[in-house]
């Protein structure tokens, strides 16, 4: 219990900040964030140039929020998995070759990586711009207005509230272990840490029981109560369209070419 | 005078054991009383608490909250009057800010939005927790977490108030701004707990429940004066604590 405020957990995304992006309407946001993703997914991949302008447009949003691109960049880690794959990918690749430096690498499977890295780096700059200049409450008051169903929303809601509280526990689980002498270093040693997270499975399940009760207590009948007070204006959806409205340009023109 | 509890032969037991958690148990609570409820581990505080609540299906005996009969046919009038406080305020916080949680109740009540919004201010501001509508349980303190759990019952303007084991996990400074809140509060209050100090601070009645049964109901003091029926029911004075009656 207590109120444990550890950096890097899920409710500390938000880059505070007084920007336009800031102030938008968290559904507005999301909208142009699918559209903005979707574009970069469809482009073709040879169409460099479409690429170039869609990180010109992720650099110019993310000057007007005043995100650091320190934090950016330490964000986009998160894809490095990914982006080591796509590495392998030139070496096993068949087809033409090409020469590049000491190695014999599929033309092909080039451009497969290249397509990858930079489709993946794109996307996820997006979305980490988005989370970084919106609460998640927001987001999910978002999510409700564009008519996600309800179910939906709850789910991310509950994981949202419960995540950052397993995750606390889970890491106390670990302190118990380490104060107990236990070092894991290798696959054959992960029996506790399994374990762990099978009393944790238990534990989650035993509070969604108990959070159930808590609902019913106040009444809840099976429907999340609408707890929204719509406000929305035109004005913010042209402004927030505007980089997504030109990522869709870009990649109908980079399809067509 | 109608009780505003009246519990008769209320009797339970959980599928798969062997003995009864609940064995006939009879209690009278009087509108505005505010009532520990006292009793060892596993003795079936709780369950009794579920019960008021229609949490738990009666299984034998009755249960009646001023005039109405906890039933299914009444439940939603039933959890309006009776307000419970969950042990773990994590369980009770389940929404993303303090504010969308305390209007969870009024808004399954169908309080259209700007009468809810008043109700939600004013049970904030009656827990002193005006500041924390736009935090998120996480980040809070102990002590404001469980405020805002009590906010949450208000905001239901419910008759009767459940409070199980209020001052888990609280500091000793928690536990007294607790004492001084509930005692702001008109509902009827039931308190259940093991904090025998914090019983006396709160609740000029207690009744002991062991073993599913009602053992004892005296004054606070009295029950707490004698130190053999204490330990026969397995609870226990804390080590150097001086037994004075309240506002003595």
């Amino acid at each position: 219990m207590g109120g444990g405020h550890a950096p890097n957990k899920i409710h500390d995304l938000v880059i505070s900040g007084e920007s336009s992006v800031h102030r938008l309407p968290p559904d507005v946001k999301l909208v142009a964030l699918v559209a903005f993703v979707s574009s970069i997914a469809m482009t073709p991949r040879h169409a460099v140039w479409a690429f170039a302008v869609y990180a010109a447009i992720l650099a110019a949003v993310t000057a007007i929020a005043r995100v650091p691109i320190a934090v950016i960049g330490r964000r986009l880690l998160i894809v490095a998995p990914f982006l080591m794959a796509a590495a392998l990918v030139p070496f096993i690749g068949d087809g033409p070759q090409t020469k590049v430096g000491p190695f014999n690498l599929s033309t092909d499977g080039l451009w497969a990586a290249w397509n990858i890295c930079a489709k993946a780096l794109l996307g996820a700059t997006a979305s980490i711009l988005l989370t970084s200049t919106t609460p998640i409450p927001d987001l999910l008051v978002g999510m409700t207005r564009l008519r996600v169903p309800r179910p939906v929303v709850s789910i991310v809601a509950f994981m949202v509230r419960y995540l950052d509280l397993l995750a606390d526990q889970f890491q106390r689980m670990r302190l118990a272990m380490a104060a107990r002498g236990h070092d894991p270093r290798w696959l054959w040693q992960a029996r506790p840490v399994a374990s762990a997270a099978g009393t944790l499975f238990v534990h989650a399940y035993e509070r969604g029981e108990r959070t159930h009760q808590a609902m019913l207590a106040r009444g809840f009948t099976g429907h999340m109560p609408d707890l929204d007070t719509p406000t929305r204006s035109s004005g913010a959806w042209l402004t927030a369209l505007g980089p997504a409205a030109l990522a869709v340009s870009v990649c109908i023109v980079a399809i067509v070419q | 005078m109608t009780a505003a509890i009246s519990i008769r032969s209320l009797t339970y037991r959980y599928p798969n054991s062997h003995r009864n958690v609940l064995d006939g148990i009879e209690l009278d609570i009087y509108p505005g009383e505010r009532v520990a409820l006292l009793g060892p581990n596993g003795s079936g505080k709780t369950t009794m608490a579920l019960h008021l609540n229609g949490l738990l299906p009666i299984q034998a005996g009755s249960i009646t909250i001023q005039d109405t009969l906890v039933a299914d046919a009444n439940l939603a009038d039933i959890r309006r009057r009776v307000g419970m406080v969950f042990q773990d305020p994590d369980d009770q916080l389940f929404m993303t800010t303090v504010g969308d949680d305390v209007a969870f109740g009024p808004a399954n009540l169908g309080i259209n939005p700007p009468q809810r919004d008043l109700v939600v201010q004013d049970a904030l501001a009656a827990v002193d927790a005006t500041h924390l509508a736009e935090r998120h349980p996480h980040h809070i303190s102990g002590g404001e977490k469980r405020r805002a759990a009590i906010a949450t019952v208000l905001a239901m303007s419910p008759d009767i108030v459940v409070l199980d084991e209020p001052t888990s996990g609280l500091d000793p400074v928690g536990r007294r701004e607790l004492a001084e809140l509930l005692a702001t509060i008109g509902a009827t209050q039931l308190v259940i707990t093991h904090d025998l100090p914090f019983a006396l601070a709160t609740c000029p009645r207690s009744v002991i429940v062991d073993q599913g049964r009602i053992a004892a109901d005296a004054p606070t003091i009295d029950l707490l004066s004698d130190p053999e029926r204490l330990i026969q029911h397995r609870l226990e004075l804390p080590y150097g604590f001086q037994l004075r009656a309240p506002g003595a």
